[in-house]
């Protein structure tokens, strides 16, 4: 059978083709929302027209079969308008008010997670791990699957204080926004990478794995045609390896995660935050983590109960300090805490008022 | 059951939150080559026991006519698990807002069956429609069946990325720009950068209608463009009154936790001192019948944002405080843009991203480059050591 004809940098198809009637009749007509239950709202048009949405979870990893019969529910009650969010929720649009609770009974009937919605638990941003990544030290997709496991009543029912943005990144790379999440894990290094000096030669330019170090910790050695790592100045970045595969900084035995609190993306009440670290390190226990979801888990326990209302993890650690932070939820702090990279002069105490 | 025991695997189909392991062997249903989803379980369950991954590092794949779009993958161990010894990455560009029709999803569906492993990310990181696992040999087949039904690749390598959005104004109150329609010209301008890779390292765009930023424009991109008004905040006192007679402590929730302090309330009485208003967006997120933004819509443009590596992660910063977004074809926000990417692209070294190379040459080149002034909105404080550049045309004015 032959192939029909390609077409070239046509781009996406224009998104106004998928918009349900409602939609594009009041576009930038909005007037106001509310938040029904944890899975469903109501957006309210100045003409009055309003559009109901469910909200599911998703991990992310869809086969067809999965994406098909979202497709089912979306024809039966909403006309097959459906969206994925920003953190990879599935969103059905209804226009029919009528269809919302029938199609809210029928997710929940066939076992999908109704919720996401207002101060809890969304889906969490992830990486691709061990699934289909080359430099991934841990595998992401697990580790969300085992917190959304002991997590879930915050995604479908129960509250915080604020919204809490969780995300699990398998390398530095961090494609995800784990550096500005309230509570994100990422996986780390701890040992210098290990150099096949033969196929560095063969494989790599040079230059550019010297330049991709952050630390100036990678020199030349023209003798043997590949370079030297100067293990005093290596943070374990990975950073050559990307650039040079046969540096390799992969390490089972001392691979494993960090985790890091604190940040936010909004600029509601406070700037956005960069996520700091809270655990320096903890071993790669698959299939189900427990360490890694249990360190989460009392911090999220702490946040729970001392923040004020409204206030995400980050305002509320600033509020109290890093210092009681640290109290509060027993973590230990560690040289590891206190910071010698890029921008250390800004993480150092300059005063001499803090609490004990 | 597959070919596989996948004792470690099995544990992650347990419990009450969807399961990607249950998604992958339900790809084994639908797939023209089952072995695919197969073979990823039995690679998946080896680096489980192992704690170590098994793919190589992308080689250079892709359509003819294209540089991005298409990354390779494949399996360092393909002899003992050949159905993924190709197991490459298509990432289609997905329609601004992640919206779709079923006719549509079914449609990507069922190509992806006949030529693929049924996997996807509902959407990757960047926001493209991920199709997760192919062979080279399928590469050409799927990019016919795609982009003649009007489904293009979207970005990888040293481009521009696929650009992304917020849902804007198809579905929210609070979106002061048009964040689709942003990010759907944005994508079609730059189809030639898009596509192949010319730049010194990648360049990703994300458009947020306000500063709740909802798609993260402002940590995950180099161009970050927020939503934001001026003018005064539209209040609903009626509705204002709702809320406090609903429980709402409005004294302690809304007019206390407002960073400037720009607001009082008598009995149920709001009253905003907009002039001091930072248009932070608390109180409007939290009395969302009561309160919304003012009618002069703009963005704010700020730049750098970007992940650790390689010398730290970055938050975007403020270049253009406010520039309006309701021209024709958003020409005034497209010129800006071309002009921050030249020269970007003229001035970084490669795998610099914008923000680097801001780091390393100062904000003023920048600024004189695309013709806008110095402004206190630009900085959190000014400098603080007396040492700073003087230029010949400073003695002019």
């Amino acid at each position: 059978m032959s192939l029909p004809e390609r077409q070239t940098d046509v781009g996406p198809p224009h998104f106004e083709k998928f918009l349900p009637p409602v939609i594009k009749e009041n576009y930038g007509k909005w007037k106001s929302h509310e938040v029904l239950t944890p899975g469903t709202m109501v957006h309210t048009a100045e003409s009055g027209d309003q559009i109901h949405t469910v909200r599911i979870a998703s991990p992310r990893i869809l086969a067809t079969e999965t994406i098909r019969e979202m497709c089912d529910l979306a024809e039966k009650y909403c006309g097959g308008f459906i969206r994925f969010t920003t953190r990879n929720n599935v969103e059905f649009l209804v226009s029919d008010k009528a269809q919302m609770d029938p199609l809210v009974a029928e997710l929940k009937e066939k076992g999908y997670m109704v919720g996401g919605i207002g101060p809890g638990i969304s889906n969490v941003i992830h990486t691709q791990g061990w699934v289909h990544c080359h430099g991934a030290c841990t595998d992401a997709s697990g580790i969300v699957k085992a917190m959304m496991d002991e997590f879930h009543e915050y995604f479908t029912t129960k509250t915080l204080p604020n919204k809490v943005r969780l995300a699990v990144a398998c390398c530095v790379n961090m494609c995800g926004a784990v550096h500005v999440s309230d509570i994100a894990v990422v996986a780390v290094h701890r040992k210098v990478p290990a150099i096949d000096d033969e196929n560095v030669g063969k494989m790599c330019e040079i230059p550019t794995v010297i330049g991709s170090c952050p630390t100036s910790a990678i020199r030349p050695n023209p003798k043997d045609k590949t370079v030297t790592i100067n293990e005093e100045k290596c943070m374990y970045c990975g950073n050559c390896f990307t650039v040079c595969p046969p540096i390799n900084i992969h390490n089972p035995e001392h691979d494993g995660v960090a985790i890091v609190v604190g940040g936010k993306i909004g600029s509601l009440r406070t700037s956005p935050k960069f996520s700091k670290l809270a655990i320096p390190f903890l071993h790669n226990e698959p299939p189900r983590w427990p360490k890694v979801v249990d360190a989460i888990k009392n911090i999220l326990d702490v946040y729970a109960a001392n923040a004020r209302k409204h206030e995400r993890v980050g305002e509320w650690i600033e509020r109290i300090g890093w210092e009681d932070f640290f109290k509060l939820t027993g973590i230990e702090f560690t040289f590891q805490h206190i910071d010698d990279f890029t921008f250390m002069r800004d993480t150092l105490r300059t005063s001499a008022a803090f609490k004990y | 059951m597959g070919k596989y025991k996948t004792p470690m695997l099995d544990e992650l189909e347990k419990g009450p939150w969807p399961s990607f392991v249950t998604e992958i062997r339900k790809a084994m249903n639908t797939s023209a080559m089952p072995e695919m989803a197969e073979d990823e379980l039995g690679q998946l369950e080896k680096s489980y026991v192992t704690k170590k991954g098994y793919w190589k590092h992308g080689g250079i794949v892709g359509v003819l006519g294209y540089g991005s779009g298409v990354i390779g993958r494949y399996s360092s161990l393909p002899e003992e698990f050949p159905g993924i010894a190709h197991f490459h990455t298509y990432r289609i560009n997905q329609p601004s807002g992640f919206f779709y029709t079923s006719a549509a999803l079914k449609e990507i569906c069922d190509i992806w069956d006949k030529y693929g492993s049924s996997l996807t990310n509902m959407h990757g990181s960047t926001g493209d429609l991920v199709l997760l696992g192919t062979t080279t040999a399928n590469l050409e087949p799927l990019f016919a069946e795609y982009s003649s039904r009007g489904w293009d690749l979207g970005g990888s390598g040293s481009a521009m990325r696929t650009p992304s959005c917020c849902v804007g104004m198809a579905r929210c109150e609070w979106a002061n720009i048009d964040a689709m329609g942003i990010c759907n010209h944005m994508t079609q301008h730059f189809q030639d950068e898009l596509h192949r890779p010319a730049f010194p390292y990648k360049f990703k765009i994300k458009v947020s209608g306000c500063a709740c930023d909802c798609v993260a424009a402002i940590a995950r991109a180099d161009l970050s463009i927020i939503g934001t008004w001026k003018g005064d905040i539209r209040i609903d006192q009626a509705e204002v009154k709702k809320y406090a007679d609903g429980g709402m402590d409005i004294q302690s929730e809304i007019v206390g936790m407002c960073p400037t302090e720009c607001m009082t309330l008598d009995g149920t009485t709001l009253s905003i001192n907009n002039e001091q208003c930072s248009r932070c967006m608390h109180c409007i997120s939290k009395m969302t019948m009561a309160l919304r933004p003012g009618e002069e819509k703009g963005a704010t443009i700020l730049v750098g944002s970007k992940a650790p590596i390689v010398v730290g992660s970055l938050i975007s910063w403020v270049l253009v405080p406010f520039i309006k977004c309701d021209d024709e074809d958003f020409a005034l926000l497209t010129e800006l843009t071309e002009n921050i990417i030249e020269w970007w692209d003229d001035n970084a070294k490669p795998r610099e991203r914008l923000g680097e190379l801001i780091e390393v040459k100062g904000m003023r080149p920048l600024l004189e480059a695309i013709g806008v002034d110095p402004q206190p909105q630009q900085v959190r404080e000014p400098r603080k050591d007396p040492f700073f550049f003087w230029s010949e045309s400073d003695f002019d004015k």
